[in-house]
């Protein structure tokens, strides 16, 4: 089978189940074409050799009841992987090599996986274009310099590459739904406290979720399915039933009520975006669900609430990079001079613009004029969903407010990138679960992304949707191969 | 509102991170672009808003107080920038 990255995890499972393929042949396959890939920057750091040698001895000894046996996986670099380097995308954790296991990358390996490697991501996962990471750009497959979105921004390309089947990244204010609509690919945030934060390297601690990223919604609902755990090593992990996501997944969603919120339909928002909403609305109601429209009144104070909430809480996160205890270390007079000096050199230009707004949003006299107007307003952000699903059973939204854009074309204003989160940012402030689905494609070919939000716990619902939504949209993602020479 | 660099200079050190001229006005503009896009939350009335701290409502479980990992000495200090067999080096803080 000379076309093995190409198939579908679900595909690779089946295949490897019924003796079609092994291990070893499926993590060639990908390892290969990952070395003849490099251009697009996807990884961190490349774990193949170990690789081959846990796909051999799978092989030797295959245990097909396992839910992904022997199918190779490279993660997000910001989940810790036990004696495999993390650095988060920051110089700070350069040489950083972790002596445990995130439980969300162990419920992997549990079920059969093999680490392929550790991919890029924007420094500390601060960022919407993976251009903050200190690993440099990646490259969209989509197209040449174009950003993969961020931060899951390796993973997004690693996936729509297909230098790995399937992938996990991590969601504060969109980092999983973005960078999937940017490169064509199925992302889903899950609710929070679906998925253990333990072992994940920390940002905003009231917002971060992992989740699943791949290239149909089935595929990412096996990935959640695996995934999801209560752990109690977090305290915010959330004891409740979780469903077989891939086994319950159906496409009958007759008589389902989504919301069409009409605070999405933004200033200056491109018309192809609004076209692509308003296919989706059709395909929602060929499906035989009704659609309404509601009101989400507070949606555009939320980026606003995010930048307090989100650097407030990694300022404190982020307090534990000194240089002592493990990371990066610069020469100092003193230990305060060493402190400083660390810091500055350690972290990059948006993690210290972060650092510094937290550390000012929280410092006396300003906690609160900032922070606790910003806990404030979340509350109204949080009630308008509430009151919203009193009347529908899931919304309906545009992942994003454009397509990719072209390297460099946001750097050097920090509101305009930030702006990119403007539909997801509110789902991570209320704790809810959202996917984005590939829809539709723009003028120049590139893809475009809708976005179904669920009511907490609800992930089996916004499954079936994008489910049936697929089925119907028959999305083809146009990748050339243009870097492979 | 404005921050200015004197602001720039008290949050840095709050930060512990070190910043020179020309860092701390590029930081000036950016915080200030940044703040005068967090203002309009201004707009909202809040006053009689309970602050959101969670939002998953439910009550931290108590678990029994048990030591569950024994012997991690050497892998607390694997990572570390300067150590000495079992204790973190740093630089000189008493005279």
């Amino acid at each position: 089978m000379s076309d093995i990255t190409k198939q579908s995890l679900t595909e690779l499972v089946e295949n490897i189940k019924d003796k079609k393929l092994s291990s070893t042949e499926v993590t060639k396959a990908f390892i290969d074409r990952s070395e003849k890939s490099k251009e697009l920057n996807a990884y961190i750091t490349e774990d193949f050799t170990s690789a081959l040698n846990k796909a051999k001895k799978f092989d030797q000894k295959p245990n097909l009841d396992l839910k992904l046996p022997g199918v190779p996986i490279a993660v997000k670099d910001l989940f810790c992987t036990k004696d495999v380097k993390t650095t988060a995308g920051s110089k700070i954790l350069n040489n950083f090599v972790p002596t445990y296991e995130s439980t969300v990358t162990d419920n992997i390996w549990k079920e059969g996986s093999i680490l392929l490697g550790k991919l890029n991501c924007d420094e500390f996962a601060m960022g919407s274009s993976n251009e903050t990471s200190f690993f440099g750009n990646v490259q969209n497959p989509i197209d040449k310099d174009l950003v993969p979105g961020g931060s899951s921004g390796g993973s997004a390309s690693a996936v729509a590459g297909q230098l790995t089947p399937i992938t996990i990244g991590t969601d504060t204010g969109g980092s999983i739904r973005q960078p999937a609509s940017f490169t064509g690919t199925v992302g889903l945030k899950p609710t929070y406290g679906s998925c253990s934060r333990y072992g994940i390297v920390a940002f905003a601690s009231s917002l971060d979720q992992a989740g699943p990223m791949a290239q149909n919604v089935k595929d990412c609902a096996l990935l959640q399915e695996v995934i999801s755990s209560y752990d109690p090593k977090d305290s915010t992990s959330i004891d409740f039933k979780r469903n077989q996501y891939s086994k319950e997944l159906t496409n009958n969603i007759k008589g389902k009520k989504i919301g069409i919120p009409k605070e999405y339909r933004v200033d200056g928002m491109p018309k192809e975006i609004e076209d692509l909403w308003q296919k989706g609305i059709q395909y929602v109601k060929d499906c035989g669900a009704e659609t309404i429209d509601i009101s989400l009144p507070h949606t555009s104070y939320a980026l606003p609430t995010y930048y307090i909430v989100a650097p407030a809480e990694a300022s404190s996160n982020l307090a534990r990079y000194d240089g002592v205890k493990y990371g990066f270390r610069a020469k100092g007079e003193n230990l305060i001079d060493m402190y400083e000096k660390t810091r500055s050199e350690g972290f990059g230009a948006e993690v210290q613009r972060r650092i510094m707004i937290g550390t000012y949003v929280l410092s006396s006299g300003y906690y609160d004029a900032y922070y606790l107007k910003a806990q404030k307003v979340r509350k109204l952000i949080k009630n308008d969903f509430d009151e919203a699903y009193k009347k529908v059973d899931a919304i309906l939204t545009p992942s994003t407010p454009s397509s990719a854009f072209k390297i460099g074309e946001k750097t050097n204003d920090p509101v305009s990138m930030y702006l990119n989160d403007i539909f997801t940012v509110p789902v991570n402030l209320a704790g809810l679960p959202g996917i984005s689905i590939p829809a539709g494609h723009d003028s120049r070919g590139y893809p475009l992304g809708l976005q179904i939000i669920g009511k907490a716990f609800d992930e089996q619902n916004i499954l079936n949707i994008a489910y049936a939504m697929e089925e119907k949209i028959n999305f083809k993602n146009k990748i050339t191969d243009w870097w492979i020479k | 509102m404005s921050i200015d660099l004197k602001t720039i200079k008290h949050i840095s050190k709050l930060s512990r991170i070190s910043v020179d001229e020309k860092k701390a006005e590029k930081l000036a503009v950016d915080l200030n672009s940044i703040f005068e896009f967090i203002e309009k939350l201004n707009e909202l009335k809040t006053d009689n808003v309970k602050p959101l701290t969670s939002v998953a409502e439910t009550t931290l479980k108590l678990r029994p107080d048990e030591v569950k990992s024994k012997n991690i000495r050497e892998q607390i200090v694997k990572n570390s920038p300067q150590d000495n067999e079992d204790y973190f080096v740093v630089p000189k803080v008493i005279e």
